[in-house]
């Protein structure tokens, strides 16, 4: 068949804030799948008993993984207001652009507050991972 | 085929049986999945996460495993639908678009069954 032209043309529109935060949602949704492992392996492990799970938690508690941990709880409080505005999207309300810019603004808010708010709870030395 | 251009009536491809299903089942997970997850998140906010015998202790009590083993359910099953749309998209060789497809099928089949039997093993533990 020969080559068409498809849909959405991405290089020929001027950059919008609003084309990151589209990309962003399927870029946090691969990583978040992907972070599937990790809850299955830290069920595992738990499931192993208390020497195991010993092991796993101080494996986790290495910095550069609380690192990924925290990457992968921004990825998802992300990926959780984004889809929320997916679905409200769905309802076919929110398309002008001064309504897509506002909720944008707004999933960017939520993960600021919220994701400074709950790497605080688990990842300050009180309780949490460590 | 109402609405058909007639190079697509010559070609004769019609329904593939699916239509909407898979965007609607998308949004039918996401929609589970915004409870269920915040939920998750809190409760694990709320347990000393170091310590073995308070998480597994809180696993155990079917208030919380049962909900548990439907997210990991739910979240497998969103998160296949999710990577099998990247994949359709930015995988153009067609050999290895089914094969990463039927890749990712096989891993979240096999972490869905997997997460499942370990939220169990640790509910039934006596």
């Amino acid at each position: 068949m020969a080559p068409r032209p498809l849909s959405p043309h991405l290089s020929v529109y001027r950059f919008a804030y609003t084309m990151a935060l589209s990309i962003l949602h399927r870029i946090t949704g691969v990583a978040l799948a992907s972070g599937l492992l990790v809850l299955v392996a830290w069920l595992l492990a738990l499931g192993n008993g208390p020497q195991a799970y010993a092991a796993f938690t101080g494996f986790m508690g290495h910095g550069l993984i609380q690192v990924v941990l925290g990457a992968w709880l921004l990825a998802f409080l992300y990926h959780l207001a984004n889809g929320i505005r997916h679905l409200f999207w769905d309802t076919g309300r929110g398309f002008a652009k001064s309504a897509a810019r506002r909720s944008a603004r707004m999933v960017i808010a939520f993960v600021v507050v919220a994701g400074a708010l709950l790497v605080y709870v688990f990842f300050c030395p009180v309780g949490g991972v460590q | 085929m109402r609405g058909s251009t007639p190079l697509g009536k010559v070609i004769g491809y019609g329904s593939a049986k699916d239509g909407a299903g898979h965007w609607w089942v998308q949004r039918v997970t996401a929609v589970a999945l915004v409870p269920l997850t915040i939920w998750f998140l809190l409760s694990m906010a709320s347990l000393p996460l170091a310590d073995h015998a308070a998480v597994t202790g809180w696993m155990r009590q079917s208030l919380h495993a049962v909900p548990l083993a439907v997210l990991i359910l739910t979240l497998c099953w969103h998160a296949r639908l999710g990577v099998q749309v990247v994949l359709e998209d930015y995988v153009h060789h067609h050999a290895l678009k089914i094969t990463s497809l039927l890749l990712s099928t096989f891993v979240h089949a096999l972490v869905a069954a997997t997460g499942v039997f370990a939220v169990l093993r640790i509910a039934f533990a006596a």
